[in-house]
């Protein structure tokens, strides 16, 4: 069944690689507010479905692109193990190949890697509806360039993700979430120190005047750290999950409501100065979600976030023309273009959703 | 040769004495950490900054003569091997520790910095660096990205993927481009990732972004001993079963230990068929509770006996061992050829006993190092380049481990590249669609395959020659394919 689907795959890229078409690959759509255009006819991943290979000492899991996450972090969690990098859903039907493709992570990401880092290898066909394989299903392989990272976060601009292969990490034996009530400059000096102490922590965030800090590890030493870190415990109101899937009453007017959603990623130590918006700080200070008060300029907000070492992604938006990434400069501009010829010559795959140029 | 208005081009960049162009001080730059392969480049050329690299990359590219970059020359897999009519691009100078920013918990350097240097610069503020590849005293930091080094630490701390943050390089055209950011991702391709392991393929590196972690504040290692490799290999996935990932996991069979126990006298057991050394890390309480699951997981799996470190003298006398594997080996043999694969951990006993078979046939002593938490195999094969045929059986056994890794469903280099070396390997890893794309990705970057041009990427002609290509009716696939 999958073979007959992958085929299909394959046949569909090539009718459009002949006819002139353009396709846009979806699983359940869940992230369908991402990114630019959704140019073409739909292509459908979701019959590429099932974990095909899981063995938990070696902490791989193999799975197909339509696969839901859910079924997968499922099967994890029952041999005590997890997807590292708390990849967001933002919604039930989530597939593992849509957050690849996006290169979404979650509130674990400062402290233990972003999905990327955590990609081994993939199964893709291309823009010329060959169906390839990169990378493999060990921890460690340097043979030929590293496409299989390369696909993460590349919107299905370069392929089409068929199969991927994770590394998985143990559960952590405890975990325990302390709040602290401070402003968001003093939450992120806080988490910065931090850092550079052997911690426990797993996830911060700072919303509404509160910090909240997740520790996870050993018993001991969350103990200890709990101390170390001051505040209190927090009750069953801890905003990981909400956070992570934008359904914190913080999103609600960008994720209900016409207001645009900021994401700019910066160097941690980055100050609070006043953009005109709200904003929730997370990754120890690296992740900062704005919604903005009063319509502001993008061009303000992109020269902020370069200033402070990154970039800016309107995230939601109903009006996406002042463009969703961050511009390039010319010469990775060219880089990406020439990338993207090498991938999908013939400009099929996901037109329009990374950069308006291919 | 080259054009001698070429070596004049080259000279009005660079002060004199940073452009070697005699055999005798081009000598030192015929080879690198593989001695196996030696070439004679037409000139090595050091420059002080950036802007010289850009005006050698402009001229290069200008007439079309190829350029191998390289760091301290430690690489295992001829990755600096120079080209009979290139310059090799020595990064040398470039050994400055730009800044170090303990509360953001980065460090700039430049690409020719020692990896132990950096670790050593952040101690003062109680970082370090995580990647420390057994060379870790003299490779520098451009040629860990160039190749993705490892290390022991890697299962926990990650690969050099998992610790650069933003590497600044200039493309052969000599436009200055920057990978990744100071934040924790970039738009766009995750060209940092694409760039880390190109083996000096893609772009010449000028700068590079570290993260830094916290030192932890306490290790301790258990050294157990084992009457089986097969016992040693499933008491590994034993530890990892039981919701351990170690600081380092490492194994070492009976050669090896025996190897090196009289060079560094750290008391391994050494009528113990494995060893493994389990080193926790954290804090105190950490450790603690670490080390006694540790002891329990090695016991239950049939250690013959346990050794818990007391104090750090002790942790690093464990250690030495490990480290001193390479070196000891190549005290007790003329020469040494060492062979770095990756394998599920689950075929472990299979392959180490393939191994062995094969060394006796070869006649040729094999010692295996480990790094068993990640599954990265390093067997050293001893052999003597004096006497005839044993270089040649060497390398033909060492192709047969590596096609082994393949087949259990592994790869043919874990982590010191794929370089001059392992081209034959990838023709057996890669078929012709996936090696086409590598071309394609080398084109976006490079289009006239200036940049260490015959590493990294076989052509699909030499795949052909080497007999390990399907080649239909005598026509290579893409025939109008360029060819580098």
């Amino acid at each position: 069944m999958t073979a007959a689907a992958i085929d299909a795959l394959q046949d569909a890229v090539r009718a459009a690689a002949s006819g002139g078409g353009r396709l846009r690959i979806r699983g359940s759509g869940s992230k369908d507010f991402y990114g630019g255009a959704l140019e073409g006819d739909v292509l459908d991943t979701r019959a590429l479905r099932g974990i095909v290979a899981y063995a938990p000492t070696e902490l791989v899991v193999t799975a197909r692109a339509g696969t839901q996450l859910a079924e997968i972090e499922d099967e994890l969690a029952r041999h005590g193990q997890m997807l590292a990098f708390e990849p967001p859903r933002h919604g039930p039907g989530a597939t593992l190949g849509g957050v690849v493709a996006c290169g979404f992570s979650g509130p674990r990401r400062a402290a233990a890697g972003a999905v990327r880092d955590f990609v081994l290898g993939v199964r893709i066909v291309d823009g010329t509806g060959e169906a390839l394989a990169f990378g493999g299903q060990v921890i460690k392989n340097v043979a030929g360039f590293d496409v299989s990272r390369l696909m993460a976060g590349a919107l299905g601009t370069l392929g089409v993700l068929t199969e991927i292969s994770l590394k998985c990490v143990p559960l952590p034996r405890v975990e325990r979430t302390r709040a602290i009530d401070c402003d968001a400059a003093d939450a992120i000096r806080r988490c910065n120190e931090w850092g550079g102490r052997p911690l426990p922590i797993s996830a911060t965030c700072h919303v509404a005047g509160r910090l909240w800090v997740r520790l996870s590890g050993a018993g001991p030493a969350v103990s200890a750290a709990a101390v170390e870190i001051g505040g209190a415990d927090a009750d069953d109101a801890a905003p990981w999950r909400a956070i992570r899937d934008q359904t914190h009453p913080f999103f609600a007017p960008a994720v209900t409501g016409p207001v645009p959603l900021w994401r700019l990623s910066v160097r941690s130590t980055a100050p609070c100065d006043d953009l005109g918006c709200d904003t929730l700080v997370e990754w120890g200070g690296a992740l900062r979600w704005l919604v903005p008060r009063a319509p502001v300029e993008a061009s303000r907000l992109r020269a902020w976030a370069a200033a402070h070492g990154g970039h800016a992604t309107l995230y939601r938006a109903q009006d996406k023309s002042p463009g969703v990434f961050q511009p390039l400069a010319p010469a990775m501009a060219g880089l990406h273009e020439r990338l993207k010829r090498t991938f999908d010559p013939h400009g099929i795959l996901n037109h329009g959703r990374l950069y308006p140029a291919f | 040769m080259l054009d001698p208005a070429f070596t004049s081009a080259l000279a009005a960049i660079v002060p004199g004495e940073a452009l070697l162009t005699s055999a005798e001080d081009t000598r030192p730059y015929e080879c690198d950490g593989l001695t196996l392969y030696r070439e004679l480049p037409a000139a090595v050329v050091l420059p002080d900054d950036e802007a010289q690299v850009v005006r050698i990359l402009e001229l290069c590219h200008a007439a079309r003569v190829p350029v191998v970059a390289r760091g301290a020359g430690t690489s295992l897999s001829g990755g600096a091997l120079p080209i009979a009519d290139g310059v090799v691009l020595s990064l040398a100078k470039f050994r400055r520790i730009v800044s170090i920013d303990p509360l953001s918990r980065t460090a700039v350097v430049e690409p020719g910095v020692r990896n132990l240097a950096v670790s050593e610069a952040a101690a003062a503020c109680g970082l370090f660096y995580a990647p420390d590849p057994s060379s870790q005293i003299a490779c520098s930091i451009g040629g860990n990205v160039a190749e993705n080094a490892g290390g022991v630490h890697c299962l926990k701390y990650g690969l050099t993927v998992h610790n650069v943050r933003k590497v600044r390089g200039v493309l052969v055209t000599g436009e200055i481009v920057e990978f990744g950011s100071d934040a924790l991702d970039a738009p766009g391709y995750d060209l940092l990732a694409l760039v880390t392991g190109s083996e000096g393929l893609l772009a010449v590196i000028t700068q590079v972004t570290v993260k830094l972690l916290p030192k932890p504040r306490e290790a301790r290692v258990v050294l157990a001993a084992f009457d089986d490799l097969e016992k040693a290999g499933a008491a590994v996935g034993a530890v990892i079963g039981a919701g351990i990932i170690p600081g380092g996991l490492e194994m070492m069979d009976q050669p090896a230990t025996r190897a090196v126990e009289p060079f560094v006298h750290a008391g391994y057991p050494l009528d113990a068929a494995a060893v493994l050394l389990v080193e926790a890390d954290g804090t105190p309480e950490e450790v603690e509770s670490e080390i006694a699951e540790i002891r329990q997981v090695l016991t239950a799996g049939g250690a013959t006996s346990l050794r818990v470190s007391a104090d750090e003298a002790e942790r690093l006398l464990l250690w030495s061992g490990r480290k001193a594997a390479f070196p000891a080996v190549g005290r007790i043999s003329p020469d040494y050829y060492c062979i770095d694969g990756t394998i599920p951990r689950a075929a472990l006993p299979r392959v180490l006993a393939q191994i062995e078979a094969w060394s006796r046939d070869y006649g040729l002593p094999c010692a295996n190092v480990f790094h068993a938490g990640d599954g990265n195999l390093h067997p050293l094969i001893l052999f003597d380049a004096e006497k005839p045929g044993d270089k040649e059986r060497t390398i033909e056994f060492g192709d047969r481990i590596l096609e082994l890794c393949i087949e259990v469903g592994g790869t043919i280099t874990g982590e010191h590249g794929v370089g001059i070396e392992k081209i034959r390997g990838m023709c057996a890893q890669f078929p012709p669609g996936a090696l086409e794309r590598f071309h394609g990705v080398k084109r976006a970057f490079d289009e006239r395959a200036l940049l260490n041009p015959g590493k990294g990427v076989p052509t699909l002609a030499r795949c052909a020659e080497f007999g390990r290509m399907h080649v239909h009716a005598g026509a290579l696939p893409h025939p109008d394919l360029p060819r580098f």
